[in-house]
């Protein structure tokens, strides 16, 4: 009776998380999925809680509750520019919780066999369930142990390096330790010898020594992939705990876990697709680090930057009737986003038509930019998807690019030879002026020089994007 | 930096042409006016002595701009008249009102002006003036000689190269606007329908039909007033990279069924070159089977310094329905239809009215001489690069040296090649326009290729889990399907949400990851402290990840907000 209900629970929770991710489709119907979600996740719970194999009910709920307390003050707190780090911070703790569930399927696995028959007899919960199992289903078990613990230990230190390098604790830029992708190599080859291994023999060692290639792995991976390509990174390691927990449930024969654990891990999937596609990159070449090899020499740029004064931006606006703004992770550095959105109100006032372009791979995690104008206040139907609004530049007076620099660079369809020849990019320099926000004259994450910032209706607005917008804020009232 | 606020007018041009430096570097500080000494160059302007010429090249804003350069100016008596603008409003901005030509051509060092100089004008130069003018060097060797005889410093507005920064100054391309402009006002003028179409309680209107060939400065401009009011706007050019500028004004270009590489327009500064005749043949054919269907043709097609081509030959005319009515605006070079008589408006026998205007820009004299005296300030901007109120006749600058045709007692037409190209435009591939059958065909192949990669990615994972069947246990295949669903169930989902809540999908997909507390609450009850030490841990993460991960989405998701 109690088994059958946790299973109809099961089902229940299963449609509420389709339903949760199906929801996030527009944004009025992804208020209430977060209520399925929510809904679905207690649902589960509970069910587990009463159902078979689950004992020390108040152990489990004064830790859940714990962990609820720090949750929802940390979830309180972060600011939404530190959205990213919070994001990959979540993701390695799922990472440990799966590498902790696998090592106890591992010891309890040990302890039922080890067992007499009629021992086996007088078990309950997760070991009774163990006990029941042939030995070929032991081996499977041992895989999908083996398997869960992998993906999880990867995801945690993967996660752990992409929140230092997101946080700024770490450098982001790239760095590999000698002998860079053929030590990922060796310490994968060592993880599938230790399969073999741990598959014959069942022991702990190959297990605890394919632990620590793996925690290898996620390490050395994500050190040497640079900070613009960490929106594919987050999304992959999404996708990673998704199937660490979908692993995990197979061993422990559990159908929810397996459903939402490919849920996630899909998505993650679909992200990281999406992220690629947006950036004309192959999956491989992200996750590998670097950009691709060049077939020849670059164009070189001709011409001066040319800077401008905010007086000068503050005159061209109050002239302008079409102005689109194209944020980017300069704009997320400098916390500019409630500048940003000042500015867009007082032009929008004047009956000016304002909108934002958004890249699909500015900022640091996928949709970042949507997030901050969003937290700015800024109405999220005049902000624009890149396919949307790049046939308009051509009738628009004038684009600010603030903080943006690779993903405005025309050399992408103008140079072949380019690093990033081919991605698709916001085509802002056929506005009639463009001016760009930005810090100095250096290159972007690329390191490619940017010919937009040399065009002959180009300006360069220098200085700290906040800074900048509060003078030309003071200019326009 | 006030200034930029004096000077926010002229800004306003700059900002609209989209390519000048928008705080022009000419009026940053141009207030401080310098004390006006007894040397003082003085600019002046006579009234036009071509008959019917209404314009004037300098008007009281010009003057007034040309005042903080720290020029002088001086104006002859009623010279503005005719375009709008009286001697009083001159008095008004400073201008010094002199009462005869000679008396002005007597007392200023620069003289602006409009049409090409006389004889009698010209003999009243000397070493130490300048002129400023259309000069039309090209056909006028005896006013070079004139010019060069006399020593004078001659700069020809039509000689402006044509190179983004001499943009302000290209008095053609202004005066083309203009011409374009008042082309289509001209024809409505003689048309005896409306443009636009119209479905009245009196009945059906058609649409005018509207050809304008020669898509350069005028054309394009006819262009833009002619769908404006309404009419249904054919533009021919022979320059391939003219059709995206024509369809972006609306019209439709027609396109020939000739295969021809065609020289770059851009090569040539912009203009048209001369065409093949196996071309010229192509694009008369396609004339004539326009030529009955259209009702207003305004013709364009100019080459430099050759006579107009013809394009728009009798039998054309003869075919078209009586009423229509054809503007020529090459008529000053021959016409490109040979019935046109310059100056003049016909009616041939078959009821086509034909004009040969050659003075467009002179019907609109206020808005021509307001364009042409802001390009005559411009290029004497250009020639105070000290903004001192004294000429500095650089002949290293390549749009005053291509402008200048004589310059202390020499001939310097025509001027060498400019040193910077003039549009850096790249040979565009043209695509070739996909016929419906070819359309169709790649659709139906596209449709093949995807249900062949969908059928075979089909066959492999069908293959892949029979195999896993034959091996593994039931109870390994019963989740195994589980989990192939669900992978598949989350595929179709995630397509469908939007870019913008990337973010929110990752926060809350976060969250339910943390379902790997289930495994861990199974685990809690059963076993050795070890187990329930590891699965506590487990439990306590999973907790901080499910609330912190859905209140962080709800947090986000109720700052989106329609606008």
């Amino acid at each position: 009776m109690e088994f059958g209900f946790t299973i109809a629970a099961y089902v229940v929770a299963a449609v509420l998380f389709i339903l949760s991710l199906g929801g996030l489709s527009g944004q009025e119907s992804a208020k209430r999925a977060v209520w399925y979600g929510i809904v679905s996740m207690g649902l589960a719970v509970f069910a587990t809680l009463v159902g078979p194999g689950s004992g020390l009910w108040l152990l489990s709920l004064l830790l859940i509750a714990g962990g609820g307390l720090i949750g929802t003050y940390v979830a309180n707190k972060v600011q939404m520019t530190e959205m990213p780090q919070l994001v990959a911070a979540m993701h390695s703790l799922v990472g440990l919780a799966a590498v902790f569930v696998g090592f106890n399927a591992h010891i309890e696995l040990g302890n039922v066999l080890a067992m007499s028959a009629e021992a086996r007899e007088g078990l309950e919960g997760f070991a009774a369930l163990l006990a029941q199992k042939t030995p070929v289903e032991q081996s499977i078990l041992r895989v999908e142990v083996f398997l869960g613990i992998f993906i999880g230990a990867v995801t945690f230190t993967g996660s752990v390096v992409a929140y230092g390098k997101l946080s700024g604790k770490l450098g982001s830029v790239a760095t590999k330790l000698p002998g860079g992708h053929m030590l990922n190599a060796v310490a994968a080859a060592l993880s599938v010898i230790c399969l073999i291994w741990y598959f014959n023999t069942g022991g702990f060692l190959p297990l605890a020594l394919m632990t620590l290639a793996a925690l290898f792995i996620g390490y050395h991976l994500i050190m040497g992939i640079g900070g613009a390509d960490m929106p594919v990174v987050v999304s992959m390691l999404n996708s990673y705990s998704g199937w660490a927990a979908a692993a995990i449930g197979f061993s422990l024969g559990n159908d929810l876990l397996i459903v939402v654990g490919a849920l996630v891990g899909s998505s993650g999937a679909i992200l990281s697709y999406i992220m690629c596609k947006a950036m004309n990159r192959s999956f491989v070449s992200v996750i590998l680090g670097g950009f691709g090899g060049t077939s020849g020499p670059q164009m070189a740029v001709e011409g001066e930057q040319i800077a401008i004064d905010a007086e000068g931006v503050a005159t061209a606006l109050d002239e302008a009737d079409s102005i689109v703004i194209i944020p980017g992770y300069g704009m997320a550095v400098a916390q500019a986003q409630q500048n940003v959105a000042e500015l867009t109100r007082r032009l929008r006032a004047k009956g000016k038509t304002v909108r934002f372009a958004i890249h699909p791979v500015a900022g640091r995690l996928p949709g970042h930019m949507n997030v901050l104008l969003a937290e700015a206040r800024v109405p999220y139907d005049i902000v624009m998807e890149m396919d949307e609004i790049n046939g308009d530049f051509a009738e628009t007076d004038v684009a600010i690019v603030i903080g943006s620099n690779d993903i405005v660079n025309p050399a992408a369809q103008d140079d072949p030879n380019s690093p990033i020849a081919g991605m698709p990019v916001l085509e802002c320099w056929k506005a009639k002026q463009v001016f760009v926000s930005k810090r100095g004259q250096g290159t972007g994450y690329s390191g490619i020089e940017n010919p937009l910032f040399f065009k002959d209706n180009t300006r360069m607005f220098y200085g700290d994007a906040k800074a900048s917008l509060d003078m030309l804020l003071k200019l326009i009232s | 930096m006030k200034k930029c606020g004096v000077a926010a007018k002229s800004l306003r041009k700059y900002l609209a042409s989209g390519r000048e430096i928008f705080c022009d570097p000419y009026l940053i500080g141009a207030g401080t006016a310098k004390p006006r000494g007894t040397d003082t160059v003085k600019i002046g302007t006579p009234k036009e002595m071509f008959k019917g010429e209404a314009r004037v090249a300098m008007t009281p804003d010009s003057a007034r701009q040309l005042q903080k350069l720290g020029y002088d100016c001086a104006l002859e008596t009623g010279a503005g008249v005719a375009a709008g603008f009286s001697d009083a409003s001159y008095v008004e901005a400073g201008v010094e009102i002199l009462n005869t030509a000679a008396a002005l051509w007597k007392t200023v060092d620069i003289i602006a002006k409009v049409r090409q100089p006389s004889e009698v004008e010209l003999k009243r130069l000397n070493g130490k003036k300048t002129l400023i003018s259309f000069f039309n060097p090209g056909g006028n060797a005896d006013g070079l000689e004139l010019a060069k005889s006399k020593r004078a410093n001659v700069i020809a507005m039509e000689m402006v190269p044509r190179i983004s920064r001499a943009q302000k100054m290209d008095a053609l391309s202004s005066m083309a606007n203009i011409a374009g402009y008042r082309a289509v006002i001209e024809a409505g003028n003689n048309f005896g329908r409306f443009f636009t179409g119209q479905i009245t309680a009196a009945g059906k209107v058609p649409p005018a039909r509207v050809l304008v060939i020669g898509a350069g400065v005028a054309g394009l401009a006819a262009i833009g007033t002619s769908t404006s009011l309404g009419a249904i706007t054919l533009a021919f050019d022979v320059r391939p990279e003219a059709a995206e500028q024509v369809e972006s004004m609306g019209a439709e270009f027609v396109y020939l069924d000739f295969e021809e590489d065609q020289a770059d327009g851009a090569a040539t500064g912009g203009y048209a070159s001369v065409s093949s005749p196996e071309f010229r043949e192509a694009q008369l054919a396609k004339f004539r089977e326009l030529a009955p269907q259209v009702d207003i043709v305004i013709t364009t097609a100019l080459i430099p310094n050759r006579e107009a081509p013809e394009l728009w030959t009798e039998d054309m005319v003869a075919a078209m329905k009586p009423g229509s009515v054809i503007i020529d605006l090459a008529a000053e070079k021959g016409g490109n239809c040979k019935l046109t008589v310059m100056d003049e408006k016909i009616v041939t026998d078959n009821g086509v009215i034909i004009i040969g205007y050659t003075d467009f820009p002179s019907r609109m004299a206020a808005q021509a001489s307001t364009l042409y005296a802001t390009n005559v300030r411009h290029m004497i901007s250009d020639l105070t690069p000290e903004k001192d109120g004294q000429i500095n006749h650089n002949m290293e600058d390549d749009v005053i040296r291509g402008a200048t045709v004589t310059h202390q007692g020499e001939i310097t037409f025509p001027p060498p090649p400019p040193k910077i190209q003039a549009i850096a435009a790249k040979p565009k591939q043209v695509v070739p326009e996909l016929t419906p059958e070819e359309k169709r065909a790649a659709e139906v192949a596209a449709f093949k290729a995807a249900t062949k990669q969908q059928i075979t990615l089909l066959a492999v994972g069908g293959g892949l889990i029979l195999l896993a069947g034959l091996f593994a246990p039931a109870s390994f295949m019963q989740h195994f399907i589980v989990f192939v669903l669900a992978c598949f169930v989350g595929f179709q989902v995630i397509w469908g949400v939007a870019h913008s809540l990337h973010t929110p999908l990752m926060a809350v997909t976060n969250a339910i990851s943390s379902i790997i507390i289930l495994g861990a609450l199974m685990q809690i009850g059963s076993g050795s402290w070890l187990v329930i030490l590891l699965a506590s841990l487990s439990i306590f993460m999973a907790g901080i990840n499910i609330f912190g991960g859905f209140l962080v989405t709800r947090r986000m998701l109720a700052m989106f907000q329609k606008s």
